[in-house]
């Protein structure tokens, strides 16, 4: 019947009605908290992480070693079966260069968010970082990098122990 | 299994800032569903509510709140959820409803009220990602666009000049759709030259958030028969979710639409769907989304839905229209309600009802497929007449 | 006719008051492994879809559904959240399997409560935000409105709330998987500090962790299965009055309406006589009593007496809530529902143990999605 209906209903705001007090709002928020249980697999990742090391867990099914690291394999869906130490390096997947905060407010500096690939983790397996020291117009999907850790006191065992990936130079 | 139809459709204008709430914006989807097919809320058995975050409008538990709104008090009322895919994955569990042989006529109204949340509502997409080993990074939603958009144009070699003419057409499209948020006229290089937001992703690559609803009544063939005289069959549905380690997956693919669209095609029986299929409403929240989606639905092989783009196939009077109603770049983005404004848009194609959207040649099939989560989920409805 | 569907395997991970030593995705494998386990399934390959129930605000995370495929080998499947009580998923699952186009369907629901540093505050949240959460309210206060007003249109006493809440804790001791059993006289209950007049600080079930996972199978499928199944005769669900302005203070019509719909669906014309057994919902002591007569097991004002008489303890004619309910194992959010299953499923499979009740040849599960909600289901189960 769309052809047939002349009326389709909802009805546009402005800013001045809201400005000059047209329609009345209420304000409100929720206080909503949360404490997640890390678990397992990501609780040795985190402690891990604050001895500035990456680790991943491998599954002896399909042969894939996983990180994030998980207790459980998905594809195969039994548990995982060892520990493995992961290089802190490793390839950017793809990456973007950001210039607004979530809000939409313009960043003074872009971040570069990134997929890198970790080193002795199953092939393209990777873990979502920043990218740093580097010039956003040289940033390329493939780039070599390598994690730059915080001072071992400053470490608190969260994603963030790892300040962001910097490129590997070459012959460096 | 027994088949199901869509027998009528309603929708609210797509606006930045409704006056209505979100339970107002609801019961005006939902009247007009009802009214255009000549039922009322004493013929419906159930209701299935279709929304988004419950941060948007800032309730928790939404789907109870939005009962009223949506015609399911005192009713089996069910609210679903797959996140962006939630628009074409209401009228799935509408479907199942029916097909089930449990009830006869089910009425399926989804709902965003996005302007609620401030200051921004991106703040709503900032907990979607994981709270250990992602959120004190600082993500936002655009990076997965980008992340996603850039792997993409890596693999295939695509250019943002081909990705904009996707904004471009639905923008156009979008003009003709008495309910759209951002119809407008506007070149490749408008979009190019918009604001980089996080690069690859330019400001007029992205739809707006928006308010708004829409409603269809979904009911049974022995009802169908009764009060429509041209009933809108599903012949179709499907939906999978991939895993949630989406930095283990390789971007520039969506699989998962792949697996929601054999799962449709099969209970369909097509082969071929680019022959078979006359219609396609695929998810567009962003420019480079609609080109992704056609591969993953099988219309070409991946990385060739830029071509078909240029080459004016998918335009609304080119072989294959693709967004015919002005997507959600171009009408709009309250999230659920955009998914289920393109099962809308079908509907009133296939009964040659589009008015000035109507695409040439009698369209006898048509796609609607959304998409949600982190790069995740496909949802696919396949509808006929 | 649609094919008859049964519940083939079921799996839970243990019920505690908190559990710091798994994570949600943890405990919703070990759930998922013992389901598996039990219907003789392998999730990978005989599984053919998933429905899930969670809400954003209990898990902290937006788009919950994001993060339940994996640890239930779901990746690259059919999945599907619905933002309601477990049985509600039930329900949707065996509508899938009567479509014809999946045979065997798994349902998950789970309680990770004591991630909430602040879940007074979210549950507040769910409250009408233009008309009643500036009045500031806690959402118990609804419990509270509530059970003034039932208490006052049924005859049925504060005394016989307390006696509800002594025999629920009482039967979870016999409950290995119970976290709140315990031996306390309805005296204790109601010395107990109020909270929301008439309602006091033990008529409030206790939140509780958990996870339920379930796999429910066609007729046809479940001859190559290794769980006894046990039936699904008949479900409804409803929700009532959206807003605490229109909303029926004394009958929980919600309940009515959605065991109407699971009667006639099972062809049960007297309820009493055409069940053994109930597990009915009891997130406060009073709702038990409510829902006794919003469900026809006895006339309405007759539920208090039946208590007092001990009609409804685990060794009287018609027990209710042999589990020990959520007052004695805990309440775990949308997962709620599904323990009222589970418990059913044990019942008539004969394997509840010291809690069996004897003969039990069908079963009925109810739950509600606790304040400030109206939305109840009701599920019948059989054994053959």
């Amino acid at each position: 019947m769309s052809v047939k209906i002349t009326h389709w209903p909802g009805t546009s705001l402005s800013s001045a009605d809201f400005a000059e007090g047209r329609v009345l709002t209420v304000r409100g928020g929720v206080k909503a908290e949360y404490a997640w249980d890390a678990g397992v697999a990501i609780g040795r990742y985190l402690e891990e992480l604050k001895r500035g090391r990456l680790v991943a867990r491998r599954c002896d099914g399909c042969r894939r070693v996983l990180v994030p690291p998980r207790m459980f394999c998905e594809e195969c869906f039994r548990p995982t079966d060892a520990w493995v130490r992961l290089a802190d390096t490793g390839t950017v997947q793809t990456f973007s260069i950001s210039y607004v905060r979530w809000d939409m407010v313009r960043l003074t500096e872009p971040e570069i968010p990134a997929v890198i690939a970790i080193d002795g983790a199953s092939p393209g397996y990777g873990i979502l970082h920043l990218l740093g020291e580097v010039d956003p117009k040289e940033v390329r999907v493939g780039m070599r990098v390598k994690a730059v850790w915080k001072d071992p006191a400053e470490r608190r065992g969260a994603i963030t122990d790892i300040r962001y990936w910097a490129p590997i130079r070459e012959g460096g | 299994m027994g088949k199901v139809a869509v027998v009528g459709a309603g929708m609210t204008r797509f606006v930045r800032r409704a006056q209505e709430t979100g339970k107002e914006l609801s019961y005006l989807a939902a009247r007009m569903a009802l009214d255009s097919c000549g039922l009322t809320l004493k013929d419906v058995d159930a209701v299935v509510v279709g929304s988004a975050p419950d941060a948007f409008d800032g309730v928790h538990m939404k789907g109870e709140y939005l009962a009223d709104g949506s015609g399911g008090w005192q009713k089996p009322t069910l609210r679903c959820f797959v996140g962006g895919a939630t628009g074409v994955f209401a009228p799935i569990v509408g479907w199942y409803h029916v097909a089930s042989g449990q009830f006869d006529t089910v009425l399926v109204v989804c709902e965003e009220k996005m302007s609620s949340c401030h200051p921004h509502p991106q703040g709503a997409f900032l907990t979607i990602f994981d709270h250990t080993t992602e959120r004190a990074l600082g993500p936002n939603l655009l990076w997965i666009f980008a992340l996603e958009m850039n792997r993409y144009m890596t693999v295939h070699g695509i250019t943002k000049e081909e990705i904009a003419l996707v904004a471009v057409k639905n923008k156009k499209n979008a003009l003709d759709h008495p309910c759209a948020h951002l119809g407008s006229e506007i070149t490749v290089d408008d979009v190019l030259n918009s604001e980089v937001m996080a690069w690859p992703v330019n400001r007029l690559d992205v739809s707006p958030a928006s308010d708004g609803a829409a409603a269809i009544v979904m009911c049974s063939e022995r009802v169908a028969k009764r009060v429509s005289d041209r009933p809108v069959w599903v012949e179709g549905v499907g939906w999978h979710l991939d895993t949630a380690y989406w930095t283990n997956r390789d971007l520039y693919y969506p699989r998962y639409v792949e697996y929601a669209a054999r799962m449709a095609y099969d209970m369909a029986g097509i082969k071929e769907p680019r022959k078979e299929i006359n219609i396609v409403e695929p998810y567009d929240p962003f420019d480079y989304k609609e080109l992704h989606h056609l591969e993953g639905l099988l219309f070409c092989k991946p990385g060739e839905a830029a071509k078909l783009t240029v080459d004016g196939v998918t335009a609304r009077d080119g072989d294959l229209p693709v967004c015919p109603s002005g997507g959600l770049l171009g009408v709009g983005n309250p999230i659920a309600a955009a998914g289920l404004m393109k099962v809308c848009e079908l509907f009133w194609q296939l009964r040659g009802e589009a008015g000035r959207r109507q695409v040439p040649g009698q369209p006898r099939r048509g796609l609607a497929q959304a998409w949600g989560d982190l790069m995740q989920v496909g949802t696919v409805v396949i509808l006929g007449i | 006719m649609p094919e008859r569907v049964a519940i083939v395997g079921v799996g839970f991970s243990d019920l505690r008051s908190c559990t710091p030593g798994v994570s949600y995705k943890e405990m919703m494998f070990e759930a998922a492994t013992r389901a598996y386990h039990d219907a003789g399934v392998d999730p990978r390959k005989d599984v053919h879809s998933f429905v899930c129930v969670s809400e954003d605000f209990w898990e902290g995370t937006s788009i919950f559904d994001e993060y339940v495929p994996d640890q239930l080998g779901a990746a690259l499947r059919p999945v599907q959240t619905i933002t309601g009580d477990g049985i509600q998923a039930l329900c949707c699952a065996a509508m899938l399997i009567r479509t014809g186009t999946a045979r065997v369907v798994v349902v998950e629901g789970h309680s990770k409560y004591s991630d909430m540093r602040t879940p007074h505050h979210i549950q507040q949240f769910a409250m009408d935000p233009i008309l009643n959460r500036p009045l500031g309210a806690h959402a118990n206060l609804v419990a509270g409105l509530e059970m003034s007003r039932y208490l006052y249109e049924s005859g049925n006493t504060r005394e016989q709330c307390a006696m509800v809440v002594a025999k629920n804790r009482h039967q979870a001791l016999l409950n290995p998987l119970a976290a709140y059993g315990a031996r306390i006289t309805p005296d204790d209950v109601l010395a107990a500090p109020p909270t929301f007049f008439p309602l006091g600080e033990l008529d409030a079930a206790r939140p509780a962790d958990g996870c339920f996972v379930m796999v429910l199978a066609a007729e046809s499928a479940v001859r190559d299965m290794a769980g006894q199944p046990v039936w699904i005769a008949g479900y409804g669900w409803c929700t009532d009055a959206p807003s605490l302005e229109s909303r029926e203070w004394g009958e929980a019509a919600y309940a009515r309406l959605a065991a109407e719909q699971a009667y006639r669906m099972a062809g049960i014309a007297s309820p009493l006589r055409d069940l053994d057994f109930a597990e009915l919902d009891d997130a406060f002591s009073y709702k038990e009593l409510q829902h006794m007569e919003a469900l026809r097991l006895c006339r309405p004002g007759e539920a208090g007496e039946w208590v007092e008489d001990g009609v409804t303890r685990l060794d009287g004619e018609f027990p209710v809530n042999p589990s020990g309910g959520s007052l004695g194992v805990g309440h775990l959010l949308e997962a709620t529902g599904l323990h009222r299953v589970y418990e059913t499923v044990l019942q008539l499979r004969g394997e509840a143990g010291p809690r069996q009740v004897p003969g039990a040849r069908r079963g009925l599960a109810q739950s509600w999605r606790h304040v400030p909600t109206t939305t109840g289901a009701v599920i019948i189960l059989e054994r053959e």
